[in-house]
């Protein structure tokens, strides 16, 4: 495959589609499928094939606000915007199709100019524009350009520079600098390289890597195959988990598609490069989001840690090389090598640059995925995308991170979300969850949620995580039903840095956070439950409160 | 290929065939474990004792590992699933939306915990971390099927459709 060949395919594409007067796409994203949008395509189709105009109806990924699906667009002369349809059943179909050419389905308009003029879409650029399945679809939005521009005119070293240029750093949650890990591996010594996706979105409560997974998987297969030429590596693993079906279907489709026009395998575009990709099934661990962790399932092993160093960028899987990074990080290689450097670099805040996805689920109106400029502050996230807290509640607090991030509370909103912002004030920017929280929410009660996670997800292989998430959850349990005291609370204090200090690796150092912060930003809760063994959510019914029976603490 | 002869296939039963199949792709390679072992799952619905040591001989991994891999992930079961799997989601977003309460409402209905199956066989109760559908919490999954904005009532619906069956 060549550069001038793959103009030709998207050339084709382009010429297909133009001999339809126009597109209707429905998201058949798991939130829409699992209300009927497969039924609504086969409807949808029926009744264009009986219309008059020529309609393509295509399947694509998620469309971005889940809460109004199921979702359809079209894109056709009638007027300069898309139309968009919220709530879209197969009943619907005939009135779509009849509509093309008039005015618009007045009941099922989705009227959300606001939640999406304040994105940016980088690595959503093809969502809801492409069929997943089809890798022409992909090719014909400039996709796999990146790479054959990467193997034909640039060199590994000059793909490194970019994407340091980029000030791109890793969309995992921690934050580090790509440029600076994939540098460090290109570096290392060794003839046999890895490169690894890893698509473990263990963090409950986010799904933007299963979406991007699952809607646009040549981006994440581009991103690795560039990242693979840049460190020098010839084999690559997907590491996804087993309880995302779709995904694993669509990747599969996609490697073989990918093999198929020679994308994929030994001397890709005629250049001395080869590259394939393997896909790992996790078997639901979280703590296998922790690379050396995703390290040892892959060998087939139990999933646990190893102190670093070594990192993996020395000494990975098999004791290799290994690049490991996030689906989202890889999502956004190829328009970092499309658009240069610079472009990417002036997106953003002053250390945090690009654009970020987060999954904006809870309580809050319009849930779904969104693609924000870093730098973005919260309260417009979540008051002008999000539509506010439903149901005449007030706000409480925004949780990020999942179990290793902490709760934001309302006076905080007006902070820019970057990496150091969020960590400054006891979260972390996580793979990109954030779950809104209204009155109903009792803060104390979601630490022990928390905590519970982390107890039940800790590998076992250190004691301070081991055993010191088993304790603050019996703390907190103590608390939530009435029977904590005040040493309690100190205990629970001193366990938390304890925990945070000791752990091994990044599931017991962060397990506190999300009790750190509740008891930063809202102490008061915790006093109530203690003191006036009152829960004012209304959530923990203090049952035990006044008997003498209490969770036995061993520590 | 491997060295040793790998063991026979323990039965007639052709779903072996497809569990070799797995590991013979993969080349008898000990990484292919975790794969090798998702295939028996996915084929047999759980891991017994004879497919792990089967999985084990055929792959030259120690029992104890086979074992430890089998027990360490939450995905694996060993013990046979119902007929019907009801999976209630307990991640972040589902629990703020009241997935406890659905939990409870199950647990009552079915009377057996979380993780158990009815002494009938018609029914498993599961919980799962997180299915990746947080916009249309709280979701349960019916057999697989994913069902989103669930009430208590649903809940007792759908159980009670399975119990007349």
């Amino acid at each position: 495959m060549t550069i001038e060949e793959l103009e030709q395919i998207a050339k084709n594409v382009k010429q297909a589609n133009e001999k339809f007067d126009y597109e209707i796409n429905v998201c058949m994203d798991l939130a829409c499928a699992s209300q009927g949008a497969d039924k609504l395509k086969d409807a949808l189709e029926k009744a264009a094939a009986a219309g008059a105009k020529k309609v393509l109806v295509r399947r694509t990924g998620c469309m971005g606000p889940c809460s109004h699906g199921p979702l359809v667009r079209v894109d056709g002369p009638d007027d300069p915007q898309e139309r968009l349809y919220r709530k879209v059943n197969a009943s619907h179909a005939e009135a779509i199709v009849k509509s093309l050419g008039g005015a618009p389905v007045p009941d099922l308009q989705c009227n959300l100019d606001e939640h999406f003029d304040k994105q940016v879409r980088v690595v959503l650029e093809n969502a809801g524009y492409i069929d997943p399945e089809k890798i022409d679809d992909y090719i014909a939005r400039d996709g796999y350009k990146a790479l054959l521009t990467v193997l034909t005119e640039m060199t590994p070293n000059g793909v490194v520079h970019r994407i340091t240029e980029s000030g791109l750093r890793g969309r995992g949650g921690g934050g580090y600098p790509t440029g600076l890990k994939w540098g460090t591996v290109a570096k290392a010594a060794g003839d046999v390289k890895y490169v690894v996706c890893n698509g473990d979105e263990g963090d409950p409560g986010a799904f933007m890597d299963r979406s991007v997974m699952e809607g646009d998987p040549h981006r994440v297969i581009e991103g690795m195959a560039i990242a693979a030429y840049a460190v020098g590596a010839t084999k690559g693993f997907i590491y996804v988990r087993a309880e995302y079906p779709v995904a694993v279907s669509r990747l599969t489709t996609a490697l073989r598609e990918a093999r198929r026009h020679g994308l994929l395998g030994n001397n890709i575009s005629n250049t001395p490069f080869n590259f394939d990709v393997e896909i790992r099934l996790g078997a639901g661990a979280f703590v296998c989001g922790e690379e050396t962790a995703l390290i040892a399932s892959i060998e087939g092993r139990r999933g646990t840690p190893k102190p670093r160093p070594p990192y993996p960028a020395a000494s990975g899987l098999w004791g290799k090389p290994t690049l490991i990074n996030n689906v989202e990080t890889y999502a956004n290689i190829a328009p970092i090598v499309r658009n240069g450097g610079k472009w990417f670099y002036n997106m953003g805040s002053e250390r945090s640059k690009g654009t970020k996805v987060f999954a904006l689920t809870g309580k809050i109106a319009n849930t779904g995925l969104v693609e924000v400029p870093m730098g973005i502050k919260l309260r417009e996230i979540i008051d002008v995308i999000g539509g506010g807290v439903p149901d005449g509640h007030t706000f409480k607090a925004v949780q990020t991170g999942g179990p290793s991030g902490g709760c934001i509370p309302a006076e905080m909103l007006d902070v820019g979300v970057s990496y150091d912002a969020l960590l400054k004030m006891g979260s972390i920017m996580g793979s990109g969850g954030m779950i809104v929280m209204d009155d109903t929410s009792c803060m104390v009660n979601v630490a022990r949620f928390f905590i519970e996670f982390c107890m039940t997800e800790s590998c076992g292989k250190c004691i301070p995580c081991r055993a010191g998430t088993a304790q603050m959850f019996t703390l907190l349990t103590r608390i939530c039903d009435g029977t904590g005291t005040m040493d309690d609370l100190a205990l629970l204090e001193d366990l938390c840095s304890t925990v945070k200090e000791a752990s091994l690796c990044g599931l017991g150092q962060t397990a506190p956070n999300p009790v750190l912060s509740t008891l930063r930003y809202f102490r008061n809760e915790y006093i109530d439950h203690i003191v006036n063994k009152r829960c004012s959510a209304g959530v923990c019914n203090m049952h035990a409160a006044h008997s003498e029976i209490r969770s036995e603490v061993l520590a | 290929m491997p060295l040793v002869a790998p063991p026979p296939l323990p039965s007639e039963d052709k779903r072996w065939k497809i569990v070799n199949g797995t590991m013979r792709k993969n080349g008898f390679a000990r990484h292919a474990l975790i794969e090798a072992l998702h295939t028996v799952q996915s084929s047999f619905g759980y891991l017994d004792d004879e497919s792990i040591r089967f999985v084990a001989l055929s792959l030259r991994v120690p029992l104890s590992q086979a074992y430890g891999v089998a027990t360490f992930y939450h995905y694996f079961t060993l013990k046979p699933p119902g007929k019907h799997t009801l999976t209630i989601c307990a991640g972040t977003a589902c629990y703020i939306k009241g997935a406890d309460k659905l939990i409870g409402a199950a647990e009552k209905h079915l009377c057996v915990k979380q993780g158990q199956t009815t002494p009938d066989g018609q029914v498993s109760l599961m919980v799962a971390r997180c299915v990746g559908a947080c916009s249309r919490a709280p979701v349960i999954l019916c057999d697989g099927e994913v069902a989103g904005e669930v009430t208590e009532s649903q809940v007792r619906e759908q159980l009670e459709r399975w119990k007349a069956e």
